[in-house]
């Protein structure tokens, strides 16, 4: 285990690349070089990125179990509402009649699943936090517009700076940067 | 290279962009460019609509619905018009931005931001009318199920309280469909902003988006989901709309032809508001390389397509009153034909059954003019729509005793007319202040580099 990183310490190195070809060549590399928790930062979603990066969400199931919550909840609380707490006897109709609660159940089913997609993608990626500490390297505003950025951290078990640095001066970087823990 | 973006036919980006052009172009509206003096003039408009609209309320508050033409049998009147009019006109925005990206249509990709906008907006609209209509907006809150010490539960078999559920689902839906969009350009904009205002508010907006690869996939599958979420909800919705109408027992509403034709109506003045909106916008900001006549034209057929659903929905309503022999449903057809209200429905099958087939014509698809005129006599189609539908049944009772005329007064239209400047507010604040094209969407369409780095590298 390593011991925990001060302020001023490397947080890892950051290379610059023009595009996704470059980056996924770096990424092919430093894996081989046996590089594990490398991170990268592109100006938009590529697939081939992250499964390079091997990569698996489980948010799919995460948000079936919202919506079934909000099924089992939508339909539970009219079932009371109507046949356990406050029973209603309309011309002698069957107090749970399921077919007009059809509707809520399906408008609490997929409330409650979307809630889950946006929240637990929010949380799985571990936002909000304002601050990143490669933010602090000035070229990294471009990851945000047109240039693809590859970070092995400090982390890392394999992590040494300069020859993560070697590894990608290999694929010609736009620009190379060591990242510093704020 | 992959060339994703282009098409047999006409593009849906024009040729020559990358990944840093887009950025560029389209994050200078809100940060660079100077706020063009129209822009000024027309939100000044706007607010002085919502002077009006507030005026209104607060005459409304104080004295109560009294002040509406609204009395009984038309119980109804403009407040469901208006509510169902601007609800349907939202549903354009979860369609394209929900419907189209399942169905892989990248056109969409550069109209889907601000016609979500545009389905927030008016949801917002859409909402302040049944909440007045209550009658005691104060205790709205009763609709909804709260533990209470009366110990009671709002009425789970009623459509209207249905609706209550769908809209407000509907809203929480579009509002984080729009604001997960926004996430990665709230990011760009925050990188791109040079005053520390700015910068801040963008960065918090953007919750920290660094766009990792781990992030984006987490991200993308959410963004799926949500889609796949939105496209029943948004049929869900309108149809809930109907059953206000149809599962009660009045002549012109209990027909299972409402659903579907209510859903098709919403789309069609949904597209059409679309039009009225990004017709002027890609003029005024030069937006014609990403909102190509390729787009304008593919609405045209949406447009076309479901007005020509509507136009059958009309058509059945008219079979439907002869054919089932039901002496009420034929004397309401009737009625709606040749009663007081007959220059309503002749004017809406002239808007909304005639009108739109001169999109039939490619002269007319492709004529941004003729598109934007075919647009707005859509928006008033299909108000009179809503129109006839509501009041022409109400108004004309099973006893001819009760029968009424009901008109709207000074404040039923002011209160509209408010709506409108409020939705017109609304949109000029947005494309303002955020992205109105989906910047990170309009990446992927273009292959994934920096060409220009070839000599810098």
């Amino acid at each position: 285990m390593r011991k925990r990183p001060k302020s001023g310490d490397s947080f890892g190195v950051l290379a610059e690349f023009r595009d996704s070809d470059h980056l996924l060549e770096a990424i092919e590399t430093c894996k081989q070089a046996g590089y594990r928790h490398m991170e990268a930062y592109t100006p938009l979603p590529v697939h081939e990125v992250w499964e390079a990066l091997g990569h698996e969400s489980h948010l799919p199931k995460l948000v079936l179990a919202g919506g079934i919550t909000g099924a089992v909840v939508g339909f539970g609380m009219q079932y009371f509402a109507s046949v356990v707490h406050y029973p209603l006897n309309v011309g002698g109709r069957p107090l749970n009649s399921w077919p007009s609660f059809v509707v809520i159940t399906f408008e609490m089913t997929i409330l409650f699943a979307a809630l889950t997609a946006v929240f637990g993608m929010l949380l799985l990626n571990g936002l909000p936090r304002p601050h990143h500490p490669v933010f602090d390297v000035a070229e990294f505003e471009l990851a945000s517009r047109n240039r693809f950025f590859l970070l092995i951290p400090w982390y890392d078990p394999i992590y040494e700076r300069d020859h993560a640095s070697r590894l990608f001066e290999r694929h010609e970087p736009l620009s190379l940067n060591e990242v510093f823990h704020p | 290279m992959p060339q994703t973006g282009k098409h047999s036919g006409e593009r849906v980006i024009a040729p020559g962009h990358d990944l840093a052009t887009i950025t560029d172009k389209i994050t200078s509206i809100v940060l660079k460019r100077e706020t063009p003096r129209g822009w000024y003039l027309g939100l000044a408009v706007c607010l002085v609509f919502c002077a009006m609209l507030l005026t209104s309320v607060v005459k409304l508050l104080a004295e109560g619905t009294g002040i509406w033409g609204v009395n009984i049998p038309v119980g109804w009147g403009f407040a469901i018009i208006n509510f169902v009019w601007w609800i349907g006109i939202g549903h354009a925005g979860t369609l394209i931005s929900a419907i189209l990206l399942l169905f892989r249509q990248e056109w969409r990709t550069s109209i889907n931001r601000f016609a979500e906008a545009m389905t927030i907006f008016a949801v917002m609209c859409a909402g302040i009318f049944p909440l007045l209509h209550v009658g005691r907006p104060w205790l709205a809150y009763w609709l909804l199920p709260y533990p209470n010490t009366m110990a009671l539960w709002p009425q789970f078999r009623s459509p209207l309280l249905w609706d209550v559920f769908a809209v407000s689902t509907y809203a929480t839906v579009s509002l984080l469909f729009w604001y997960v969009g926004l996430i990665p350009d709230f990011a760009t904009l925050r990188d791109r902003a040079r005053s520390k205002p700015f910068k801040i508010a963008y960065g918090m907006l953007s919750l920290g988006w660094r766009g990792a690869a781990r992030h984006w996939e987490r991200y993308e599958t959410a963004y799926l989901l949500l889609a796949g979420l939105a496209t029943p909800l948004v049929v869900s919705v309108h149809t809930v709309v109907s059953l206000d109408f149809a599962v009660g027992i009045i002549p012109g509403w209990h027909a299972t032809i409402m659903p579907p034709y209510f859903v098709a109506g919403a789309i069609y003045s949904g597209f059409a508001m679309v039009m009225t909106l990004a017709i002027p916008l890609r003029v005024v900001f030069g937006l014609q390389d990403f909102i190509t006549m390729r787009h304008l034209q593919n609405m045209a057929k949406i447009i076309l397509a479901t007005g020509l659903i509507v136009a059958y929905g009309y058509l059945m309503e008219a079979f439907f009153a002869w054919y089932s022999a039901n002496p009420y449903e034929g004397a309401m057809m009737k009625g709606r034909m040749t009663g007081p209200y007959g220059w309503a429905y002749w004017l809406l099958i002239l808007c909304n059954g005639l009108t739109p087939q001169l999109l039939w014509l490619k002269r007319v698809r492709t004529s941004t003019l003729a598109l934007f005129g075919i647009c707005l006599v859509v928006n008033v189609g299909m108000w009179l729509e809503r129109f006839v539908i509501v009041v022409t049944s109400l108004s004309r009772d099973f006893l001819p005793s009760s029968w009424h005329h009901y008109a709207g007064t000074r404040w039923d239209w002011m209160l509209y007319l408010g709506t409108i400047g409020l939705f017109g507010a609304l949109v000029f604040l947005f494309i303002r202040f955020l992205p109105m094209i989906s910047i990170f969407e309009m990446r992927t369409l273009v292959p994934h580099g920096d060409e220009t780095a070839e000599e810098a590298g």
